[in-house]
């Protein structure tokens, strides 16, 4: 028996590496792939853990549009007030969803598999890059929800179906960079209730803070001035001229230069921490 | 501590250090395992043996010292030498969502196999831990023995030339512990190097062939199972007599009747047993004549080594464990180990 199996996985060897143990970029590939799988079926597993990505957008949405809609875009206007709403809320989703990033890897780290993949032949960054493929994808669940949501209750498009992709892409995007943000916070605070007290500390000023619910002209003027850098505003804004018309250039390239800027900042500086970490 | 010159060390370490803050959790570690072999690096919790390891496998940067692993430098070549590894840590590490099957696809597929391969080596892994009757529950339902032959396994895919088990059977029942000794002791006849942390004496007898002895990071003691025997004394002469009240009556004999090592005779009130050093084959004999003679019955009479426990309280003075304190010392360590 022994000796059977042992000539059996012979040729099951391991590829051996490069002589510098480098990992090339289709090795690369492969491991964000096992390790995104790996990710899914947790999920599978856990399915209550996609209850934010399912409920949050129908509830935020349904509660939004009948308690503060009438206030906001007048009684009986409530059907005008989805319009405006529904772009800021995926700017909302994308947030929401990536803190939870952090409570994850900040979890992840008091199990014993993390030092595994931590003494295995694989770039270290891919574990991360791994979450955040997922989490993107659990991003783009709440968004068709919300959007779904949204056509019920009287969301119309004035553009075309081309520029809503564009929208959700757009969220996407700003989304993954915001997960840099968390991971990192994940990485550095010692306990998962501590990674969301801090992120819901950053989280509540930008979101209330933004042209999200409501339009900014009727803010003082400090807190427009805040809202006018807000990149949630820029997102919602953008969304929402991509929706239903309007000029797109300005807000757009702020939301690119955002992502850009903040993974260029976040993402090194997570992947040294986490390479550190012991 | 030097071998013949052909044979190989799988693994050198040279004047290893490791400070967490104040505490030196490794104070100059030398030790080496040859290839092929079990080296047992025994001590009590808190001695160092985790961050050793860790250490050895890429996962703490050491402050000074060398360490070779396979050929690989750990400072040097991470890279490298993470192909040549693989680790059981003290806690299982597989993913307890995964299924025992979804978690050996997985380390499979990170080790560079086709999916071709990962699925039938980890169909091959599950069946020689007998995990194949539960390969598609989650990890997380499996009892402890199982979690940790999973890990055993998953340890294995890659066919790593040298092996670390950290505390492999902490908290196992006996019969599980058993179970992990057989798989330690097959994957050495097939060729694995290991290198072994215990704080069991039993476990470093039954599976090492040499034993490096560390408290406070310090390697305090070195050297083959029955050398660190020798060195710290004889064989003991244990006789347990048939009435339990009359072992002091039957102390009193030994200590009067001026034969061979029998003034050393010391009573173990709760064990109900005397032992004496035993000093030669002819005074075996020549003490059971004398109780017989005076007529004390024994229930059972028998001779023994030292045990490691004996060892390490001869070598350091002090208890191999205390495991309240030990306890707290460990994660001690391990937090600090975060902080770093």
């Amino acid at each position: 028996m022994t000796t059977a199996t042992t000539t059996a996985t012979a040729g099951a060897r391991p590829r051996a590496g490069s002589g510098e143990g480098r990992i090339g970029l289709r090795a690369n590939l492969r491991h964000i792939g096992a390790l995104a799988r790996r990710n899914m079926l947790q999920i599978k597993q856990d399915p209550e853990s996609m209850f934010d990505a399912v409920l949050m957008p129908i509830i935020f949405i349904l509660l939004f549009t009948y308690v503060f809609g009438g206030s906001i875009a007048g009684k009986g206007h409530e059907k005008e007030y989805v319009n405006y709403l529904v772009p800021g809320l995926m700017a909302m989703m994308g947030m929401n969803i990536s803190m939870a990033v952090g409570t994850g890897i900040n979890d992840d780290f008091k199990k014993g598999v993390m030092d595994r993949f931590r003494t295995m032949p694989i770039a270290r960054s891919s574990v991360l890059v791994a979450k955040i493929v997922v989490e993107v994808g659990r991003m783009l669940i709440a968004t068709s929800i919300l959007l779904v949501m949204g056509f019920a209750i009287g969301l119309h498009i004035e553009t075309s179906v081309l520029h809503l992709l564009g929208a959700v892409a757009l969220s996407m995007v700003f989304g993954a960079s915001l997960m840099w943000i968390f991971i990192l916070l994940g990485l550095t605070l010692r306990t998962a209730q501590a990674v969301q007290g801090v992120a819901m500390l950053v989280l509540m000023p930008l979101q209330f803070g933004s042209s999200i619910f409501t339009p900014t002209a009727n803010m003082p003027g400090w807190l427009e001035g805040f809202t006018k850098y807000n990149p949630l505003s820029n997102l919602a804004d953008a969304a929402r001229h991509l929706i239903n018309g309007g000029p797109v250039a300005h807000s757009v390239w702020m939301v690119l230069a955002w992502s850009v800027g903040i993974t260029v900042v976040t993402a090194p500086l997570a992947v040294t921490r986490f390479r550190r970490k012991t | 501590m030097t071998r013949k010159d052909n044979d190989r060390n799988a693994v050198e370490v040279r004047g290893l250090v490791k400070h967490f803050g104040a505490t030196k959790a490794l104070d100059g570690v030398d030790l080496e395992v040859r290839e092929g072999t079990v080296l047992g690096v025994l001590g009590p919790n808190g001695a160092g043996k985790t961050t050793l390891v860790r250490a050895l496998s890429t996962l703490i940067r050491p402050d000074a010292g060398t360490a070779r692993v396979a050929g690989y430098d750990v400072l040097t070549q991470p890279r490298q030498l993470r192909r040549a590894i693989g680790l059981t840590g003290q806690y299982a590490s597989v993913d307890e969502k995964l299924s025992g099957y979804e978690n050996l696809y997985m380390i499979g597929r990170l080790l560079d196999l086709s999916r071709k391969d990962a699925r039938r080596r980890a169909g091959e892994m599950l069946e020689r831990f007998s995990l194949t009757e539960a390969a598609k529950r989650p990890a997380g339902q499996y009892s402890g023995g199982m979690r940790r032959r999973l890990d055993l396994a998953a340890s294995m895919i890659g066919h790593p030339a040298v092996l670390y088990l950290d505390e492999p059977t902490t908290g196992l029942d006996p019969r599980t512990r058993n179970e992990v000794w057989e798989e330690v002791q097959r994957m050495v006849t097939e060729g694995a190097t290991v290198l072994l942390t215990t704080q069991y004496m039993e476990e470093a007898e039954q599976l090492a062939q040499e034993l490096t002895v560390i408290d406070r990071g310090r390697v305090i003691a070195g050297g083959r199972v029955d050398e660190l025997k020798a060195k710290v004394g004889g064989r003991t002469l244990v006789i347990r007599p048939a009435d339990p009240g009359e072992l002091s009556r039957m102390v009193g004999a030994l200590a009067q009747a001026g034969l061979d090592g029998t003034a050393g005779a010391t009573p173990d009130e709760t064990a109900g047993t005397v032992s004496l050093p035993l000093l030669s084959d002819e005074q075996l004999t020549a003490v059971i004549g004398m109780l017989s003679a005076r007529g004390f019955g024994i229930a059972d009479i028998g001779t023994h080594l030292p045990s490691l426990d004996e060892v390490f309280l001869a070598i350091t003075g002090q208890k191999a464990s205390a495991p309240a304190d030990d306890q707290a010392a460990e994660q001690n360590d391990a937090l600090q180990g975060a902080a770093a």
